[in-house]
């Protein structure tokens, strides 16, 4: 029965001047959603609107699953669209359109028509009064209300006539690209996935590094994050996924630190690199998914330390969720069954038993110097044999 | 160089069975069921293999029957024994350390109202006959016993344990989970008075989703899916006519030559006990020490106690070395090992197996598995050898420090 889809988008809305481009980078966002469906569809943007329009069959439950995948989508409208073939007709069609869409029809409505063509021959209200008659001879169990109706039929009267009533959620937030891109510190965890999506649904395209750890962590590890990385790739378009080999500059940590200190020393490394990366490839922030007082890397004094040896802001969206908010959003999207599968990452291979909580960054910082001898060498070789896969 | 030596998890399909399989898929590729020529070309082979199979078995052909591996018969044999004979008894009897296709199914019996006895087993691997003569009762209906353990190789006594069920009570039926022993042992299931028997296509150099379980003409048993009523109605469904003739065809082979291979094995065996003992703090599962129960460390084995234990399987725990670090190390050298057994890889746990043989606990997730074929040569030993030799110490010095 529908035909089409008008998307309404909330924020976009009071972007003054640059409106367009949101609008624009909406546009390419859906276009890129719609290819995984089945079937062919026109967008385009009209007077202030963004319209779906399938040109032949389709699921239809399948589009608005991907189209709910779009951020910048507030709602999405299921739309009937006829030929005008005058009102006789045009009454027909409504009626069965609620019969269609409404089985219990023990609702309040209202009719909102709107006439972009002047030259049809009755006006809005015309309209509004003439099909809200038929519709309660048709159905009378069902009354008006003008004030809170349950059920808000618009009519737009173009070249051709749309109907509908429905708006289905979309996931908000701000189309991906309009808001640059930062650079997603991604383990196989149940966090940094989270976050590197709401950091996107912010507008924010995303980058991703990952820090790999053979033999001590295996190619199913990788297998896991690239696989996070392609469920979170359908909310942020392709994501540019860098492998880091880490091992040799973990051993050496382990080797010449205390080992209390290891994880925090290990963490400055992968912000360093991480920044290195972010800065090669126009990343104009680092996310990462960190969470107050998680574990001992992520108290204050911890983050004080991780923090310091980057330049670039470090988002952390998560930073006041709890365990169980982030649990929720995770399963909200998709990756918490993947997240938990149980390969070992580099963070938890040498974990001490009683990691420092409470880190002095200059004690740190001193005992980062026993590194001095081959820890440059060993960063820059990390850095030219990074493995770059491109996640879609 | 690529050293293959996870043959316990599956196994490298013989040229010849692959272009059999081939030639069944593309070619002569009739449903046994169809009344046409091509149907009866299929039901041809399907007959062929069970003739194999019965003069392995040295059994009747009727009493061979094909499913889609050794899980799918474990649960045939165990469920529809005890569905078919619950009126005499609820009572099961199994051992701590069978696969989970049989320990999940028991736990499945067990909902449904039998009770299990699960025997323990000494250091060696091995269970105790006095302890089955004890857990058996007149309601004892089941014994599934595992012919070789996959994670330790450790070989049960079967034909003692077949004669001391039917001495106690003739109506008590035998299972034995052979999917290890099959194709590296003899076993003839008259003999050892084994009603039922379970072995698997993948682990003999057949393909994988193909199996068999024989069931002896006496024993009472319900089939546990529905159709067609192909195979006597015990296992409805559409016969993998190409698995089957690859599997029979891959027995075919083993057992033509299977002295020679067994002995080759042993050799391989003994070969990299000897090699592995050199290294310091290492001890290897599952072996009869001089007669006693035994796999203490630094301990050596004696020859005649290694032919007491299957011939391609060792497991061998390296103290301070994390399995899964190890594992990833040898596969670097392109050496294909396993940490416990493939199958519990996806639920990572310490081995229940190893734990039921007292192994110590802090050589639990220290252990690997590696287990041979007929295709494993001296030279590839050889060079897992020397991998192993310089990889523990480096591996030993970056641990987890307390």
């Amino acid at each position: 029965m529908f035909t089409s889809f008008l998307i309404k988008y909330a924020e976009i809305g009071i972007k003054g001047r640059n409106r367009h481009l949101f609008e624009d980078a909406l546009v390419h966002q859906i276009k890129y959603a719609l290819k995984k469906c089945e079937g062919k569809f026109l967008i385009h943007k009209t007077q202030g609107r963004i319209h779906v329009d399938a040109q032949t069959e389709f699921d239809f439950d399948e589009v608005v699953e991907h189209l709910q995948l779009v951020f910048g989508i507030s709602g999405i409208c299921p739309v009937v669209g006829v030929e005008d073939e005058g009102f006789e007709k045009l009454c027909d069609t409504v009626v069965s359109y609620i019969a269609e869409v409404y089985p219990d029809r023990n609702r309040t409505f209202k009719v909102n028509a709107r006439r972009a063509r002047k030259d049809y021959p009755k006006d809005s209200m015309e309209i509004n009064m003439d099909l809200g008659e038929v519709i309660l001879n048709a159905y009378p169990e069902m009354t008006v209300d003008v004030h809170e109706p349950d059920i808000m039929l618009n009519v737009e009267i173009r070249e051709k006539i749309y109907i509908y009533s429905e708006i289905i959620p979309g996931p908000g937030g701000m189309p991906v690209g309009t808001g640059g891109k930062a650079m997603l510190l991604l383990s196989g965890g149940i966090d940094s996935p989270v976050a590197g999506y709401m950091i996107a649904k912010r507008g924010v395209k995303i980058d991703a590094v990952y820090f790999h750890a053979p033999p001590y962590t295996s190619d199913r590890a990788k297998q896991k994050v690239v696989e996070l990385a392609r469920i979170v790739s359908r909310y942020t378009g392709p994501i540019y996924l860098h492998v880091i080999n880490f091992t040799d500059i973990q051993l050496y940590i382990h080797e010449k630190c205390p080992h209390e200190e290891l994880t925090i020393i290990m963490r400055r490394y992968m912000m360093r690199i991480a920044e290195h990366l972010a800065k090669e490839t126009e990343c104009l922030g680092l996310i990462t998914g960190e969470s107050i007082g998680q574990v001992a890397s992520q108290t204050m004094n911890s983050l004080i330390a991780t923090n310091e040896v980057c330049e670039l802001p470090v988002y952390r969206p998560l930073i006041g969720f709890d365990k169980q908010e982030i649990v929720e959003v995770s399963e909200k999207i998709g990756t918490f069954e993947t997240s938990i599968l149980p390969y070992e990452d580099c963070c938890t291979i040498f974990v001490a038993k009683h990691p420092v909580t409470k880190p002095n960054v200059n004690v740190i910082r001193r005992h980062e110097h026993n590194l001095d001898e081959k820890i440059d060498e060993l960063v820059k070789t990390a850095l030219e044999t990074d493995e770059l896969i491109i996640v879609e | 160089m690529e050293v293959y030596l996870d043959n316990s998890a599956t196994t490298r399909v013989f040229l010849d069975v692959a272009e059999l399989v081939k030639k069944l898929m593309c070619e002569e590729y009739g449903n046994p069921s169809s009344l046409h020529r091509k149907g009866v070309q299929a039901e041809n082979y399907l007959r062929d293999a069970k003739q194999t199979f019965a003069k392995i078995l040295k059994c009747n052909e009727k009493e061979v029957f094909f499913t889609s591996g050794g899980t799918e018969s474990d649960n045939l044999a165990l469920i529809g024994c005890a569905m078919a004979n619950r009126r005499r008894g609820q009572h099961l009897i199994t051992t701590q350390i069978e696969h989970p296709a049989i320990l999940q199914t028991m736990k499945y019996l067990e909902e449904q109202g039998f009770r299990v006895t699960y025997l323990p087993v000494d250091r060696s691997g091995r269970i105790r006959l006095e302890d089955l003569q004890k857990a058996m009762t007149g309601g004892t209906i089941l014994v599934s016993i595992m012919h070789t353990n996959n994670e330790v190789g450790s070989v049960q006594p079967i034909a003692e344990a077949g004669a001391l069920i039917k001495r106690m009570n003739p109506n008590t039926l035998f299972h034995v989970d052979a999917v290890q022993g099959f194709g590296k042992a003899r076993i003839y299931p008259k003999k050892m008075n084994i009603d039922l028997l379970s072995a698997s296509g993948h682990k003999i150099h057949g393909p994988k989703g193909v199996g068999l379980l024989y069931v002896s003409e006496r024993a009472k048993i319900k089939a546990i899916n529905y159709g067609g009523g192909q195979q006597s109605g015990l296992r409805s469904g559409t016969e993998n006519v190409p698995g089957i003739a690859g599997m029979a065809k891959a027995a075919e082979i083993l057992y033509d030559r299977l002295d020679e291979d067994v002995a080759q094995l042993y050799a391989c065996k003994k070969h990299f006990i000897e090699g592995v003992s050199k290294i310091e703090g290492v001890q290897v599962n599952g072996l009869p020490m001089n007669g006693q129960t035994g796999g203490q460390p630094g301990g050596s084995a004696c020859g005649a106690c290694i032919e007491q234990t299957a011939p391609h399987v060792v497991s061998v725990s390296f103290a301070g070395v994390r399995s899964e670090v190890l594992l990833h190390t040898l596969e670097d050298a392109g050496i294909y090992v396993s940490a416990g057994s493939a199958c519990s890889a996806h639920k990572p746990q310490p081995s229940a197996t190893l734990k039921a043989m007292g192994v110590d606990p802090s050589l639990l997730t220290s252990t690997i598995r590696f287990s041979f074929s007929v295709f494993t040569t001296m030279e590839e030993l050889d060079y897992t050898l020397q991998i192993l030799y310089d990889k523990i110490p480096v591996l030993r010095r970056y641990t987890r420090r307390a």
